[in-house]
C-alpha cells in the first residue's frame, strides 16, 4: 500500500521533462493543435475553487519554500512564490522574476534585472530580497536542498547594484548560470522572513495568497489579483493530501476533487476511454536506468558495460515495469531536452554481440548482484525482467531488494549494479551532479579528468552552438562507455475532471507549467 | 509491523486471563455475601495496583524496544530526508542540525528526561512538538473508534444472542455463515468493494474524506464507509464469541438445573448464561478498541483520514524517532489501561473465574 506513494519521488525535488519538447516549440508557435485541445478549448472563465490532490509528507509538511522536497511542497511553493527563472518544457531556463540576465565576457559575473513585482503584502520585490533568499538557502548551518545548486555563486561578493538589479559574482565561469536561478527550491522570499513565518503567514510574490494550512491535510490559497503575470482565473485553490493512489482516483471519480496528481498507468488505461475523467500524460518525464559502478569489477571493463547495454530489451522493460507508459531510452539522459544528442542510433538488444564482448572481457558465466527496492514504481519489476534478459546472455543476476527509506544513500557507494531513476533536470545539471570527479552523487563512479575538462570547457563557452558541440562530445562518450544503462523515460500521469481546462500537457514534472494553477480554469 | 509493537507486548497478560475456563463456567452464579464482597474489593485494589505497576513496566519495555528497533532500521532521519540526493556532506549537515551525531543512549536519556516532565520532545523532520502531532491525529482516530464501538456493541451482542437463541436453526445458520464470510474478507478488499459500489456506482456516499481533515464531524456521510469497514470484522468475531459462550452456558448443568426449578427461560438466558458469555467478549472488545485506537492504517489510507496510523507510518518512513517514541508511549499506555479495564469488567461478571494477574 505504501509503495504507491513512491517515497523516492516524493522525497526528491522532482524534475521531469518531455521528449516532445522540440515538437512543443513548433506547436506553440502555430498556436495550438489537437494535442493542446484541453488548454485551448473555449475562453477561460473566471471563478471557482479547484481542489487538487497530491501525495504528501503528512504532519511534517511545511510551507517554507526552501524546504520543499515533495511534489506537494513544490506545487504549493510555486502557487505562493516565484523563482528568478524556471524550466521550460525543454528544461531551458525561462525568465520569471528576473526580467533579463547578462553575463560579462568571461561568464563569471552576471547582471540580473528584476521585473516589477510585489509581494502579497504590497512591498516590491527587490535585489535585497533576492540576496536574502539566496543567502538563507546557502547558510552553512542549514541543509537546504538548493544549497548545492547555488554552489557556483560567491554570495559574499555578490551585491545589489540597484533597487532591481543584482550582480552575481561566480566562483568560476558558468555559461548555464540561468539554470542556477531556476534551481529546485530557489524561491524568492521577502527579506528577513524566518522559519516560523512560513507556516503561519507566508508572504510571497506568487499567483496565489495564503488563506490556511493544516500540515498533511489541506492548504487553501486565493487569487492574487496583483500578480505580475496577470491574476489567476480561479478564485481559490485547495491542495489536499491523499497518499494512496486509489484514494486520489476515487476522490476524483466521486467529484470530491478536480485534479489528481500522480496516477498509475493501469488507472490511466482504465479511464482514458471511459470519458468520466481526463487523463493527462506528461510524456518522458522520469528517466529509468540501471547504474553500473565503473570503478570496480566487473564494470571497470568497458566491454562488460557495452555488453550490458546490448542485453537490455528496452521495450520489454517498458511494457513490463511501466505498463508501457513511457518511451524507450538510448542510454542518454534528457531525451527531448535542450542539448540532447538525438542523432545517435537507437540501441537494440543484441545477445550474440553481448556474449562475444563478455567472452573477450573474460567475463563468461558472470554473476552480478542487482540492488533494487520498492522505492519507485517499477523498480523491482524492472530488476526481475532484466535478470531474465541477462540469463539469455549467460549472465546470472541476483536481485537484492533493499530498504526503500535509505535506498539512495545505500546504493551511492555500495554494490556494483542498481536500479536508478531521475526526474527531469537540465542535461548540464545531470552532468555536474552525477558525472564529474567531484560530483556529490556520482553513483556510476564516473571519474575522468578529460571529461571534467570538457565540462569546464562547455561552461566557459559563450556561444551556444559551440557549447552544444561540447555537450554532444560528452554524451557520445557516455553513450559508448558510460555507466548509466538508461532504458526508458516514464510518463507522469495526471487525472482531472472534465470541467478543468487549461492544464498544460507538455510540462514535465517540476518544470514551470507542471502543477501550475494560475492558468487553469473551471468550465 | 511497528503498529503491533504497542499492542502485543503489553497485551499478553490480559489476553491470557482464564475468565472463560470450563471450571468457572460450570458453577452456578450466586449472589456473594457482604463479607466476600469486602474481600473482593481489597484484593481488587491490590490487583489493580499490581497490574498498573506491571503495565508501567510493560510500557517502558515497549518504548525501549521501539527505540532499539528504530535505531536498528537502515538509515536515519537524515538519510530519509536526503532522499535521492544522498550527498554525504548534505547528510552530515542534516544529521548535525538534527543532533543525530550524538550517541543513541545520550539521545534516549535526553528524551526520557523530557518525558518525566511530560515533554514529548520535537519532531526531527519538522521541529514541531510531538504532542501536536499526537493531539492533531487523535481527534479523527478517536471519532472513528467511538462511532465504531457505539455500533459494534449492540450489533455484536445482538447478533450473538440471536444466533444462540436459535441454535442450530435457520437464523443461527444464517448469522453464522454470513459472519464467517464477512470475516474472511480482508479490510482493504472490503473497503475497495464498498467504495466502488456505494460511492462510485450508486453515488450514495462520498468515496473518501479527503480534505475534511479536522472537521470530519461536519461531514458525517464521509464517515459511513470507513466505519462500515472497521465494523465488519469485529462484529463477526464478537458475535461468534457471544454465541459460542451462550450456547455453552445454556447447555451447562447449572442452566439445566435452573430450568428444572422453573426459572423462566429469559432469566436463565440473560441473567445466568449471558454473563458467562460476556467475559471473553469483553476481552475481545478491549482488543478491538486497542486496535481501533492504535492505528487502523489501511482504513486511514484508503479513506484519507489523517489519524494516528498515518502519523505512525510517516514517522517510521522518515525515521522521526521522537514521534515514533511518543506514539509508542501513547499506544503502550492505552493498551495497558484497556486490558486492565477489560479484566476488571470480566472479573465483575464472573468473580469465581478468578481473573488473576
Amino acid at each position: 500500500m505504501y509503495d504507491e506513494r513512491l517515497p523516492g519521488l516524493r522525497r526528491r525535488g522532482f524534475l521531469a521533462a518531455t521528449s516532445g519538447a522540440a515538437a512543443l516549440a513548433l506547436v506553440g508557435c502555430s498556436g495550438g493543435t489537437d494535442d493542446q485541445a484541453q488548454s485551448t478549448s473555449g475562453t477561460p472563465k473566471r471563478g471557482g475553487r479547484l481542489r487538487a490532490a497530491f501525495a504528501g509528507g503528512g504532519a511534517s509538511e511545511t510551507l517554507d519554500p526552501h524546504l520543499a522536497n515533495l511534489f506537494a511542497d513544490v506545487a504549493r511553493a510555486k502557487a505562493l512564490y516565484d523563482k528568478l527563472a524556471d524550466y521550460g518544457a525543454d528544461l531551458s531556463a525561462q525568465p520569471r522574476l528576473a526580467e533579463k540576465w547578462e553575463p560579462n565576457k568571461t561568464l563569471d559575473r552576471w547582471q540580473v534585472t528584476l521585473r516589477q513585482a510585489t509581494f502579497h503584502d504590497g512591498r516590491p520585490v527587490t535585489a535585497r530580497d533576492v540576496l536574502y533568499s539566496y543567502r538563507r538557502i546557502a547558510d552553512p548551518e542549514q541543509a537546504f536542498r538548493a544549497k548545492a545548486s547555488l554552489e557556483p555563486v560567491d554570495l559574499d561578493a555578490s551585491r545589489a547594484t540597484g533597487e532591481r538589479t543584482v550582480e552575481f559574482v561566480l566562483k568560476r565561469p558558468t555559461a548555464e548560470f540561468p539554470n542556477v536561478l531556476a534551481a529546485f527550491g530557489a524561491y524568492i522570499v521577502p527579506e528577513n522572513a524566518t522559519g516560523t513565518d512560513f507556516d503561519k503567514k507566508p508572504v510571497g510574490s506568487g499567483p496565489f495568497r495564503f488563506v490556511s494550512f493544516a500540515p498533511g491535510r489541506s492548504a487553501v490559497f486565493r487569487r492574487n489579483d496583483d500578480y505580475w503575470e496577470g491574476a489567476p482565473h480561479l478564485d481559490e485553490i485547495e491542495f489536499v493530501v491523499a497518499n494512496e493512489e486509489s484514494a486520489r482516483v476515487n476522490a476524483l471519480l466521486g467529484g470530491q476533487i478536480e485534479y489528481a496528481h500522480e496516477l498509475n498507468p493501469t488507472t490511466a488505461r482504465a479511464h482514458e476511454a471511459g470519458g468520466q475523467i481526463e487523463i493527462v500524460r506528461l510524456r518522458n518525464s522520469a528517466m529509468q536506468a540501471f547504474c553500473m559502478k565503473t570503478d570496480r569489477a566487473p564494470f571497470d571493463d568497458k566491454r562488460v558495460r557495452e555488453a550490458f547495454f546490448l542485453i537490455a530489451d528496452r521495450q520489454e522493460l517498458l511494457d513490463g515495469a511501466l505498463s508501457g507508459a513511457g518511451e524507450v531510452g538510448n542510454d542518454l539522459f534528457g531525451k527531448g531536452y535542450e542539448y540532447y544528442a538525438a542523432g545517435l542510433p537507437q540501441r537494440e538488444q543484441d545477445l550474440d554481440r553481448a556474449r562475444a564482448l563478455l567472452k573477450k572481457a573474460g567475463a563468461e558465466n558472470l554473476r552480478v548482484t542487482l540492488d533494487t527496492s520498492a522505492v519507485a514504481a517499477g523498480f523491482t519489476e524492472a530488476a526481475g525482467i532484466f535478470r531474465d534478459q541477462a540469463a539469455k546472455a549467460g549472465v546470472t543476476i541476483d536481485v537484492k531488494v533493499g530498504s526503500k527509506d535509505s535506498y539512495w544513500s545505500d546504493i551511492l557507494d555500495n554494490g556494483t549494479l542498481c536500479c536508478y531513476r531521475s526526474g527531469a533536470m537540465p542535461i548540464e545539471a545531470h552532468l555536474s551532479q552525477r558525472l564529474l570527479t567531484d560530483s556529490t552523487t556520482n553513483a556510476t563512479k564516473w571519474r575522468h579528468k578529460d571529461f571534467d575538462a570538457l565540462y569546464q570547457q562547455a561552461q566557459s563557452t559563450r556561444d551556444k552552438t559551440e557549447r552544444a558541440a561540447v555537450y554532444e562530445r560528452m554524451q557520445r562518450r557516455l553513450y559508448t562507455e558510460g555507466g548509466f544503462l538508461i532504458w526508458g523515460f516514464a510518463d507522469w500521469i495526471i487525472g482531472t475532471t472534465k470541467r478543468v481546462k487549461g492544464v498544460e500537457t507538455k510540462a514535465p514534472a517540476n518544470t514551470l507549467d507542471w502543477a501550475r494553477f494560475d492558468k487553469v480554469w473551471l468550465a | 509491523m511497528t503498529t503491533q509493537l504497542g499492542g502485543s507486548a503489553a497485551k499478553g497478560r490480559g489476553a491470557v486471563s482464564k475468565c472463560g475456563s470450563a471450571a468457572g463456567r460450570d458453577q452456578p452464579r450466586r449472589r456473594s455475601t457482604r463479607k466476600t464482597a469486602y474481600r473482593d474489593t481489597a484484593s481488587g485494589r491490590s490487583f489493580v495496583a499490581r497490574r498498573l505497576l506491571l503495565g508501567g513496566a510493560q510500557t517502558l519495555a515497549v518504548v525501549l524496544l521501539v527505540f532499539a528497533l528504530t535505531e536498528a532500521l537502515p538509515g536515519d532521519a537524515a538519510v530519509a530526508l536526503a532522499g535521492d540526493q544522498p550527498d554525504p556532506a548534505r547528510i552530515a549537515a542534516i544529521r548535525e542540525a538534527m543532533d543525530l551525531d550524538r550517541p543513541a543512549p545520550e539521545r534516549l536519556a535526553d528524551w526520557a528526561a523530557g518525558m518525566l516532565h511530560g515533554d514529548f520532545g520535537t519532531s526531527l523532520t519538522s521541529g514541531r512538538p510531538v504532542t501536536q502531532y499526537i493531539t492533531d491525529a487523535f481527534g479523527p482516530t478517536l471519532l472513528l473508534a467511538a462511532l465504531t464501538l457505539a455500533l459494534l456493541v449492540p450489533l455484536g451482542f445482538g447478533l450473538g444472542v440471536l444466533a444462540a437463541r436459535h441454535e442450530g436453526r435457520l437464523v443461527d445458520r444464517l448469522v453464522s455463515s454470513v459472519t464467517l464470510a464477512v470475516y474472511a474478507v480482508p479490510e482493504f478488499a472490503l473497503g475497495v468493494l464498498l467504495v466502488t459500489v456505494l460511492a462510485l456506482k450508486l453515488a450514495w456516499l462520498p468515496p473518501t474524506a479527503v480534505g475534511y481533515g479536522t472537521e470530519l464531524l461536519g461531514h458525517p456521510a464521509a464517515l459511513v464507509l470507513p466505519v462500515l469497514v472497521l465494523l465488519a470484522r469485529p462484529v463477526c468475531s464478537l458475535s461468534r464469541l457471544v454465541r459460542a459462550g451462550m450456547v455453552d452456558a445454556l447447555a451447562s448443568p447449572y442452566a439445566a438445573h435452573a430450568r428444572r426449578y422453573g426459572v423462566p427461560g429469559a432469566r436463565v438466558r440473560y441473567a445466568h448464561a449471558l454473563p458467562n458469555a460476556l467475559a471473553p467478549a469483553v476481552q475481545q472488545l478491549a482488543r478491538t478498541v486497542d486496535w481501533l485506537l492504535c492505528g487502523v492504517i489501511v482504513v486511514e489510507a484508503l479513506f484519507v483520514i489523517p489519524g494516528l496510523g498515518t502519523v505512525l507510518l510517516n514517522a517510521v518512513a522518515e525515521r522521526d524517532v521522537p514521534v515514533v517514541q511518543g506514539l509508542a508511549v501513547v499506544f503502550g499506555v492505552l493498551t495497558v489501561l484497556l486490558n486492565l479495564g477489560a479484566d476488571l469488567v470480566a472479573y465483575r461478571l464472573t468473580p469465581r473465574a478468578g481473573v488473576a494477574a
